[in-house]
């Protein structure tokens, strides 16, 4: 396996840095394009993250900035999912961390001034490091969707912003999950700035009644693919270099 | 042939700092205050501190001021082992009225193959796929000459080039326009 390589990212796959309905991007996207080199130790290694460096409540939204026995309004999901590399490999070990507007659609942050109120009980932030198979989970509330300065009418769908890391610093990914059958996922220049269908319907979390706890808290699944392929992988290129 | 797509990246948006800065966007006593990768060198290795700072510039010449940065760098040996006192990553936001985004690391060390360099990884609203580049330095011609990377970039390497200041190195990076920093797809 020393002479298999990080396969190239599929740049069509992702959306373009220029993409005029998300007015954001017109003054920040590159206009040339970006060079391509075969990954060296310096993008084949990263950093590292220990179960022991975060805490307990880390991946419960619904609690971690809560008040003693407060709770975070809204509805209360689990999210969950095996974040794994492009053959299906889970990949252990990895910290995934994650951000996300209230119930009401509004974020903890100097910015953000929409009418929607502040939730005392939430701040908006979690992270977790993955589980032996890749597996994670975080338990928060399902955010709301709010509307944002893009020179229209323009309304986020509900989403959850998420950062990833893999093995391997070429693999470092930021996305965000969207809810099965919300219709402003149609609508939302930001999600449409994905070139196709297919690509948007791996960023939608499906109802997951399987994981939903009855009387306590509904569940939607959400897998997340990092490219190339396994940890063993990483490591011998690193030993063969 | 691979049985799954890597999932498609989305914009980081305007408030990054929640989730990756949680203290820079306010939320003080989350994760005990200590914001993930603010801290690159420990007190043993204090001697070889440098300020590596950045700024970066949108398409009319103004600095973003909500953008995330990621370091990732060797340690003064040239090598990702262990260094003693040193962690190899970094991550910082750019400052919300200056737009300096600024790290206390080492100057990594150079290898037969590779002058010294830092990876650079650039999330912010209106960037839809994090943008990857590398920092090498003013003070290493003879190295940076030599090395594949650097001289992959031809004629645009000098937009590479942190400069030497005062507490160590500055780099102004450009998303667009005549100084177009050079980006990588790796
Ligand atoms: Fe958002």
């Amino acid at each position: 396996m020393t002479d298999q390589r990080i396969a190239p990212r599929d740049l069509d796959w992702h959306p373009p840095a220029l993409t005029p309905r998300y007015r954001s991007s017109i003054l920040r996207s590159p206009k040339h394009k970006p060079l391509s080199y075969a990954p060296t130790a310096t993008e084949l290694s990263g950093p590292t993250f220990g179960h022991d460096s975060i805490g307990p409540l880390d991946d419960d939204l619904i609690q971690n900035y809560a008040r003693s026995g407060g709770l975070a309004i809204g509805p209360r999901i689990i999210v969950h999912g095996k974040l794994m590399d492009e053959n299906g490999r889970g990949l252990p070990g990895k910290l995934i961390e994650v951000w996300q507007a209230n119930a009401g659609g509004r974020y903890r942050h100097k910015k953000d001034g929409y009418l929607a109120p502040l939730d005392e009980n939430f701040g908006g932030c979690g992270r977790c490091i993955s589980g032996e198979d890749g597996s994670y989970s975080f338990r928060t509330i399902q955010p709301g969707p709010y509307p944002w300065p893009n020179g229209g009418n323009d309304w986020r769908p509900a989403h959850i912003h998420f950062s990833v890391f893999g093995d391997g610093f070429a693999q470092r990914l930021i996305t965000q999950m969207y809810f099965e059958g919300d219709p402003h996922i149609a609508l939302c220049p930001i999600v449409q700035t994905i070139p196709s269908k297919a690509a948007i319907n791996t960023l939608v979390a499906r109802l997951d009644m399987d994981a939903t706890i009855p009387m306590d808290i509904r569940a939607y699944r959400f897998d997340i693919v990092l490219r190339g392929s396994s940890a063993t992988v990483f490591e011998n290129q690193m030993e063969g270099r | 042939m691979t049985a799954h797509k890597e999932s498609p990246s989305q914009t980081a948006g305007p408030y990054v700092h929640i989730g990756c800065t949680p203290s820079v966007a306010g939320l003080s006593g989350m994760y005990g205050g200590k914001d993930p990768g603010r801290t690159m060198v420990h007190p043993s290795l204090a001697a070889s501190k440098i300020a590596l700072t950045f700024r970066v510039y949108d398409g009319d010449g103004e600095p973003l001021k909500d953008a995330m940065l990621e370091i990732w760098q060797a340690g003064p040996d040239g090598s990702f082992n262990q260094t003693d006192g040193f962690e190899n990553w970094g991550r910082g936001a750019t400052d919300a009225e200056t737009g300096l985004a600024t790290f206390e690391t080492v100057k990594p060390g150079g290898l037969p193959d590779a002058a010294p360099h830092v990876l650079v990884w650039i999330v912010a609203r209106g960037i839809n796929l994090g943008l990857t580049t590398r920092v090498y330095f003013a003070d290493e011609a003879e190295q940076n000459a030599k090395d594949p990377i650097y001289r992959l970039a031809k004629d645009r390497a000098t937009t590479l080039l942190a400069r030497p200041v005062e507490a160590g190195y500055h780099h102004d990076i450009y998303l667009q326009g005549e100084l177009e920093t050079v980006f990588f797809d790796v």
